[in-house]
């Protein structure tokens, strides 16, 4: 099946349930899904873990659309990794969303100001997801 | 014998106990929109990783609060874990539980904090029976669909 044309996202975060959960919402929403548990995996799957120049045998990391990102992580949280993506010359044009279950401006606004393309409150539903779609289709053309 | 009609009635019934009663809430309905036919175990799997995780953190969570010095960042990054998952597949009596933990573990209120544990783990309890007699009856509906 040739998944060439349909949006490649990353979700990283922590919990299980809500990795699954992610991963079955951007998948009905016509998706390719990679999922990541920490900052730390989702940094080396975009080829940004530690040593730059490291990369895999040369070959190019799978290209990723959209990253969205639970905000709430231990040993580095979303924000932290959505600064890393920003410093990044390879990854900082790709959108990044964080999702928080906690509702709070000041963490909203520091990641906007970072350069989040949006916020989410979880737990995340279809029309969510949609609407992020759409968002990310206009970004794309 | 029951018929499909029946079990269909009493699902639909049940279902509605569920969330009247307020052990599910509107979260639990997207879980169900997201299964289909190419999908059609999604919400026995996510609530099954929920009962395992759910009970793992408990488990932690009862040892944490067991400790002659209790650790309460820890204990926050657990029910911050089980808050967490609990709304994702709108356990909503669980949920509330573990908001009103917090609130006594960022006062560091032991005793509330153990009475919340034994709150959590009944709420998760009745819950757990709760969707696994739900996911009996919509197997025997299926089941009795495929033989009819």
């Amino acid at each position: 099946m040739d998944n060439g044309d349909l949006p490649h996202v990353l979700a990283v975060d922590d919990n299980l349930i809500d990795r699954k959960l992610v991963e079955r919402l951007l998948k009905s929403s016509s998706c390719k899904v990679t999922t990541a548990e920490n900052g730390l995996r989702a940094l080396e799957y975009l080829g940004l873990g530690g040593d730059e120049q490291n990369t895999m045998d040369g070959t190019t990391t799978s290209k990723v659309n959209l990253i969205i990102t639970d905000y709430c992580m231990p040993e580095m949280t979303g924000y932290e990794l959505l600064k890393k993506i920003k410093e990044s010359q390879i990854m900082k044009e790709v959108p990044v969303v964080i999702m928080s279950s906690e509702n709070v401006p000041t963490r909203i606004n520091q990641c906007l100001e970072e350069g989040a393309l949006m916020f989410m409150l979880k737990p995340l539903k279809q029309s969510d997801v949609k609407k992020l779609r759409c968002d990310l289709m206009k970004c794309r053309s | 014998m029951e018929g499909v009609f029946q079990l269909q009635k009493q699902l639909v019934d049940y279902t509605a106990s569920l969330f009247k009663e307020g052990f599910l809430d509107d979260q639990f309905n997207q879980l169900q929109q997201l299964q289909d036919e190419s999908n059609p175990n999604f919400v026995v799997e996510v609530v099954s990783l929920f009962f395992q995780d759910s009970e793992r953190l408990l488990n932690e969570l009862t040892r944490a609060l067991e400790q002659r010095s209790v650790d309460f960042k820890r204990v926050d990054a657990q029910i911050h874990q089980l808050k967490g998952s609990s709304s994702s597949i709108g356990a909503q009596r669980v949920q509330r539980v573990c908001i009103a933990f917090r609130n006594f573990c960022d006062e560091q209120k032991i005793e509330g904090c153990i009475t919340c544990l034994e709150q959590v783990k009944q709420e998760y309890s009745l819950l757990k029976n709760k969707l696994e007699t739900l996911f009996k009856v919509q197997m025997k509906r299926g089941e009795k669909r495929r033989r009819e």
